[in-house]
């Protein structure tokens, strides 16, 4: 016990699912994790822009992460969830294969991400947070939310 | 006594004797003979003098005591007006609202003003007398027993008696736990000077104002009333508890002028005349007092209430289309009445928050008649400002933005648009330029316009500087209309400070404008003829949170289309399209309408192949188009709610709504779908 409390600073993360990886972001920045619900498609955005939803009066743009790191889609499932995320004074949801718990990661866990995990390059990555039998990839919001990322995938996708 | 709770109060009041301030000097300006606007000036600068000294604000208070000295200089006609003094006058209230915009940022409201106090000093003396100075209201603070009369007031004493007044000593004393002397004080002064003038108070009128006497106070008065009528009209006035008028012999005040003085009560002969003068004016006073009162009957509400209640409604409006969705799949007779019941009266509830948040332009419109003239007067030019419809509503957060679009293009319109007199001479304009700034209804939107008499903008010019500037390609460009290029001068990088010079007009960040004025989701155009002069025309929504839409659907999207752009909406067969350059077109009324297909811009996929197509025709400006969609679902009031952050510029989107049902429906911008 008292080993524990010692100077170790924890971060604590929501943990969900995309693919077979296990990705996970701080909880300070998680507002709330919600069920699948009908999306109105929003024209002329990016293809990973999936569109709003009516959240509790609130309209909130909605994203597919898996398409966002260039995975192929699937059909959302029973366990497919959004989780609404609060970055740089935007809400976003993202959609997620699965919501699974929330950890406390300790900071001398995370290490500096490789060039490239499961797809996702290393700019969208805070870290590798290595706990005893799993593997989780620290997200970067600020970065995977960037407005001018998302002009530039715009564009890139227009020019196709 | 905390005085932060009464210093919203405070600066609102001010603003507003400001204003009246500014209104009347302009009014001085034009009709320099017109004492009455003087009288008016004297009581805002009165006014305003008390307040600043009750809140603490001793540089405004000092500033406006100097001016109030030169005011009651020019309605006693010690001093006559001339452009000078008016300039000084400008410079104090300029030098004023420099002070409460000092307050209002949080500051102490401190300003150097002892130049300004200097001039406005050195203009009384200038014309009056020194000895004359100071005037009714000097020293006599620190008698006690029974005002002492001095030259001054001893001359004015005698003419009214001359012309059958009667001179009064009232000592007023109010009841031992008076709480708000200063105030009930002032109501005594008000009553006595419907029918009379003070010509002097012990303690002086600015010290009863601070409340600094004990519990009375005297005065020396002149009416042609009684001393019981007097009497009682004092005693009118709650908690005053004791009132003694006594006519004052004649010897008291006649005797003391002795011969050495003879001469220089000759030469304030003229001044004294003020109180008979003053005579005539009663009775509009007594209506303005009345004015004042039926105007009272309001309350100040903060702005920030009035948003969340505005706010909750827009949430009640969802869950009333919600209920009335609901009433109609039940299809239950008493629900479906109570629904409906309720709708009516949410609809009342909505006109009226509505209302409640919506202001007259005037507000925004007073400041400019003086930034006009200023910068007229710094670029040596000549220009009348033309304002008609400042009692025009818009929605406040409209009012609070518009502002700062308005002082661009009035000042884009005396600078670049009107000439200078001697060029204006010469091609046969008058001298002086004219500037209109009109406001008016039309619809559910609010058009205010500017137009100037002055050079026009070339459109070749125009166009050359934009091709220049790399914003367009020249082989494109040739097809452009002349709307075409003016709508060049709002794209962002036209602009720059030395485009100005060259280009003959506009160039000062006009972006800046039409940015702000599409974010309050309004549109802006210019007419503009070559030496005839310009026409910039701003369209705005009356409001911004709650407004009436046309829902529409395409394959399974439904979409909102705010009925202001709305013209009509109408059913074609296939066979009336005709085809320009490729084009799809339709006639609509004699004219030629460009067809957008909302499935194509939209990308939505629809299977819908009929002999015959909806059309939503609408509009931007003056310009036409036709939306093709599947189906017309119906009209219904919306709540506007932004995209997020996110999604903030979506080509053709101008955000979103939610339905009865909780599903959310995009709003169509028309105005980004409608090529000028």
């Amino acid at each position: 016990m008292f080993e524990q409390e010692s100077v170790v600073e924890k971060v604590k993360v929501v943990v969900f699912r995309l693919k077979d990886e296990e990705y996970g972001v701080e909880v300070d920045q998680v507002k709330s994790i919600e069920r699948m619900e009908s999306i109105t498609r929003v024209p002329n955005t990016p293809s990973f822009v999936k569109g709003v939803i009516n959240l509790r009066g609130v309209v909130i743009p909605v994203i597919n992460l898996r398409s966002r790191f260039q995975m192929e889609e699937e059909e959302y499932t029973d366990s497919t969830r959004i989780v609404i995320v609060h970055v740089n004074e935007m809400e976003v949801g993202l959609i997620v294969d699965a919501a699974l718990d929330v950890l406390d990661v300790p900071l001398d866990a995370i290490e500096p991400p490789p060039e490239v995990v499961g797809g996702v390059e290393a700019a969208y990555l805070r870290g590798m947070a290595k706990l005893e039998d799993r593997l989780l990839v620290l997200l970067n919001l600020d970065r995977v939310l960037s407005p001018e990322e998302l002009k530039q995938v715009e564009q890139m996708e227009i020019n196709q | 006594m905390d005085m932060n709770q009464y210093l919203d109060v405070f600066i609102d009041e001010a603003r507003e004797h400001l204003q009246a301030l500014n209104d009347h000097l302009l009014a001085l300006e034009d009709d320099m003979a017109n004492i009455s606007i003087v009288q008016d000036m004297f009581r805002s600068a009165h006014t305003l003098k008390g307040m600043s000294a009750t809140m603490g604000y001793e540089d405004l208070a000092s500033l406006t005591h100097d001016m109030e000295n030169v005011l009651d200089a020019i309605r006693h006609e010690q001093l006559q007006v001339d452009s000078d003094i008016v300039d000084i006058l400008f410079q104090s209230v300029d030098a004023l609202e420099a002070m409460i915009q000092s307050i209002i940022d949080g500051g102490d409201g401190k300003h150097d003003v002892s130049a300004i106090v200097e001039r406005l000093t050195a203009a009384i003396a200038g014309d009056a007398q020194p000895a004359d100075e100071p005037g009714s209201e000097e020293p006599a603070g620190q008698t006690s027993s029974g005002p002492e009369i001095n030259q001054y007031e001893r001359t004015v004493l005698q003419q009214s008696v001359e012309s059958g007044f009667n001179a009064y000593h009232i000592r007023v004393e109010l009841r031992a736990g008076c709480i708000l002397k200063a105030a009930r004080a002032y109501m005594v002064f008000e009553l006595l000077e419907k029918s009379g003038d003070i010509i002097k108070s012990v303690p002086a009128a600015e010290q009863i104002e601070q409340e600094q006497f004990e519990t009375s106070f005297e005065l020396v008065y002149i009416s042609n009333e009684d001393e019981e009528w007097i009497h009682d009209l004092i005693l009118q006035v709650s908690e005053v508890e004791k009132a003694i008028v006594a006519k004052i012999p004649a010897e008291t005040w006649s005797s003391a002028t002795d011969e050495s003085e003879a001469k220089k009560t000759e030469k304030k002969k003229k001044s004294s005349s003020a109180s008979e003068k003053k005579k005539p004016e009663h009775p509009p006073r007594a209506q303005n007092t009345a004015k004042k009162r039926v105007g009272g009957k309001t309350i100040r509400v903060n702005i920030e209430r009035l948003d969340t209640l505005m706010n909750l409604f827009s949430e009640m409006v969802i869950d009333r289309g919600r209920l009335q969705q609901i009433a109609a799949e039940l299809n239950h007779p008493d629900l479906a009445d109570t629904v409906e019941h309720m709708n009516r009266i949410s609809g009342n509830l909505q006109d009226l928050i509505l209302n409640m948040r919506m202001e007259p332009v005037e507000q925004v419109f007073n400041r400019f008649p003086r930034m006009v003239r200023g910068l007229a007067k710094d670029l040596n030019k000549r220009v009348d400002l033309e304002m008609s419809g400042a009692e025009t509503e818009l929605d406040r957060t409209v009012i609070d933005e518009i502002g700062d679009p308005l002082v661009h293009l009035l000042r884009n319109a005396v600078d670049h648009g009107i000439e200078h007199p001697e060029e204006r001479e010469k091609q046969g304009k008058s001298a002086t330029g004219k500037i209109r700034l009109t406001a008016f209804h039309s619809g559910n939107d609010v058009f205010i316009e500017i137009v100037d008499d002055g050079r026009g903008i070339d459109p070749d010019k125009i166009l050359n500087k934009a091709i220049e500037k790399g914003l367009v390609n020249a082989e494109k460009a040739e097809n452009f209309s002349k709307q075409d290029i003016y709508q060049l001068m709002f794209a962002s990088g036209f602009s720059t400070s030395e485009t100005v010079s060259d280009v003959s007009g506009r160039g000062v960040g006009l972006d800046v404008v039409a940015n702000k004025i599409q974010s309050l989701g309004g549109a802006v155009s210019i007419q503009s003829d070559i030496g005839k002069g310009t026409k910039f025309s701003i369209q705005l929504p009356l409001t911004l949170s709650i407004i009436a839409a046309m829902l529409i659907q395409v394959g399974r999207e439904k979409y909102a289309i705010p009925l202001s752009s709305i013209i009509e909406t109408a059913i074609y067969k296939k066979e009336d399209i005709r085809f320009v350059h490729g084009q799809p077109m339709i006639d609509f009324r004699g004219k030629v309408v460009p067809l957008i297909s909302l499935s194509e811009i939209f990308s939505i996929p629809t299977e819908k192949d009929d002999q015959t197509f909806s059309v939503v025709v609408i509009r931007k400006g003056d310009q036409l188009a036709g939306l093709v969609v599947d189906s017309f679902i119906g009209q219904q009031e919306i709540v506007l709610k932004p995209l997020g952050k996110y999604l903030s510029h979506v080509f053709g989107i101008g955000g979103a709504t939610i339905l009865g049902d909780g599903q959310v429906a995009l709003i169509i911008d028309c105005n980004a779908l409608v090529k000028s």
